[in-house]
């Protein structure tokens, strides 16, 4: 693969949406327009692999650090900072106290999803112990309300075999809270791994996402935001716009450019244009992302 | 030297001493994939999973016999396969990763 190929990608202009990119496709670092008093603003981050210690990038610690200290730089803090998960490596008690140490220091506060390597082995608990979305509800799952805003945390990291699934009780739990959300309320859901089948062939999918999408289809403006691929990807289908984040870890390579969707390892410059945080903002419904890097 | 100590230690382990263990059956994880794909071994006999990767990996049976649970870079793993039939398993960090042992019974 080419140096860079991974971060080009086909910029998001669907109504409503402004999708910002850098020259060449590379994150950017352009400062945020100042928002008008409506806006509501968030902040996502992914994948810090903490615990992984390959050449692709052999201190994960520093690169989320220096994500956290980023975004605490921000000239306006935002509401609130989502993790889409992988916030560790292998779910191991210490790196889940190393990711807690760097994360706790946001100003904002955190609500971070697990993904598939914060559950290794079935193991629900570590993640629960350090990171459990305030007001979830057993199965880990949430929703709130806020800014004229319905938000929702989806978990599709367990019943791993059959490639991100979200199973029976969390699609009757989801038709049960958007009974009572007007369609005329814009939307946002968190996920790990992609709700449509980005790439099913690395697994790049939710098994059972069509039924989710086919519950907010109703709504006219839905913002799908999350992580596991390691890269910006955006994807639209009606009402719903789905976009995938970069790691704050490493890059993994565009669908079908690689033999397998492992670690890409780049110069540490390059790697640092490679991943990053990404500023999110709602303007009167509408979701307007920057994907900023790391990169001074 | 290497067949003594595994009959040594599969009798110490009360385990039945498969006749064909002159090498140790072993499974490599490299570039997503487990190698080989489809690993034939005899009741009683011991494979080692070894992750070659720079990515972790599980060794999970599809049936939920075995788990290895997370495999990092360069981790080793050992499972005894003590029953005859074919066991099916799967990474599940990366699902799409498939292997399979085939276990032959000591007799036939």
């Amino acid at each position: 693969m080419r140096r860079g190929d991974f971060l080009e990608h086909v910029a998001w202009t669907g109504a409503g949406i402004a999708y910002t990119l850098g020259a060449g496709g590379l994150l950017t670092g352009r400062a945020v327009a100042a928002g008008s008093h409506d806006t509501v603003e968030f902040v996502q981050i992914s994948d810090s692999h903490i615990g992984f210690h390959q050449a692709a990038n052999p201190d994960v610690k520093q690169t989320l650090q220096m994500a956290v200290n980023a975004i605490n730089a921000l000239p306006r803090q935002p509401s609130f900072v989502v993790h889409t998960g992988d916030i560790t490596h292998l779910s191991t008690a210490a790196q889940f106290d190393d990711a807690r140490a760097i994360l706790s220091q946001l100003r904002a506060p955190l609500i971070a999803l697990p993904g598939e390597h914060d559950v290794v082995g079935n193991d629900f608990k570590p993640y629960l112990l350090n990171f459990r979305i305030p007001h979830s509800t057993a199965g880990g799952w949430a929703s709130w309300d806020s800014n004229g805003l319905h938000y929702v945390v989806l978990l599709n990291v367990f019943n791993f075999e059959k490639m991100g699934l979200l199973g029976g009780e969390q699609l009757a739990w989801l038709e049960r809270d958007l009974s009572a959300v007007p369609s005329t309320t814009p939307v946002a859901v968190f996920t790990h791994v992609p709700l449509y089948a980005l790439y099913p062939q690395w697994g790049w999918t939710t098994d059972d996402g069509t039924k989710a999408l086919a519950l907010l289809q109703r709504f006219e403006r839905v913002t799908i935001l999350n992580g596991h691929i390691h890269q910006v990807v955006t994807h639209e289908e009606g009402n719903i716009r789905f976009a995938s984040a970069a790691a704050t870890a490493y890059p993994q390579p565009k669908p079908g450019t690689a033999p397998k969707p492992g670690p890409v390892t780049l110069p540490h410059d390059d790697l640092l244009r490679a991943i990053g945080y990404r500023t999110v903002e709602f303007d009167d419904g509408n979701a307007r992302l920057e994907d900023r890097s790391l990169a001074t | 030297m290497r067949v003594i100590s595994i009959v040594m230690l599969a009798a110490a382990l009360g385990l039945p001493i498969a006749a064909s263990s002159a090498t140790a059956p072993a499974v490599h994880i490299k570039n997503d994939a487990f190698e080989p794909h489809t690993l034939t071994i005899s009741a009683g006999q011991t494979v080692t999973f070894t992750n070659d990767d720079d990515d972790a990996h599980t060794v999970t049976a599809n049936d939920g016999s075995f788990d290895s649970k997370g495999l990092d870079t360069n981790g080793v793993w050992r499972h005894a396969f003590t029953k005859p039939g074919t066991y099916p398993y799967f990474c599940q960090l990366h699902p799409f990763m498939k292997g399979t042992i085939v276990v032959n019974g000591g007799g036939s």
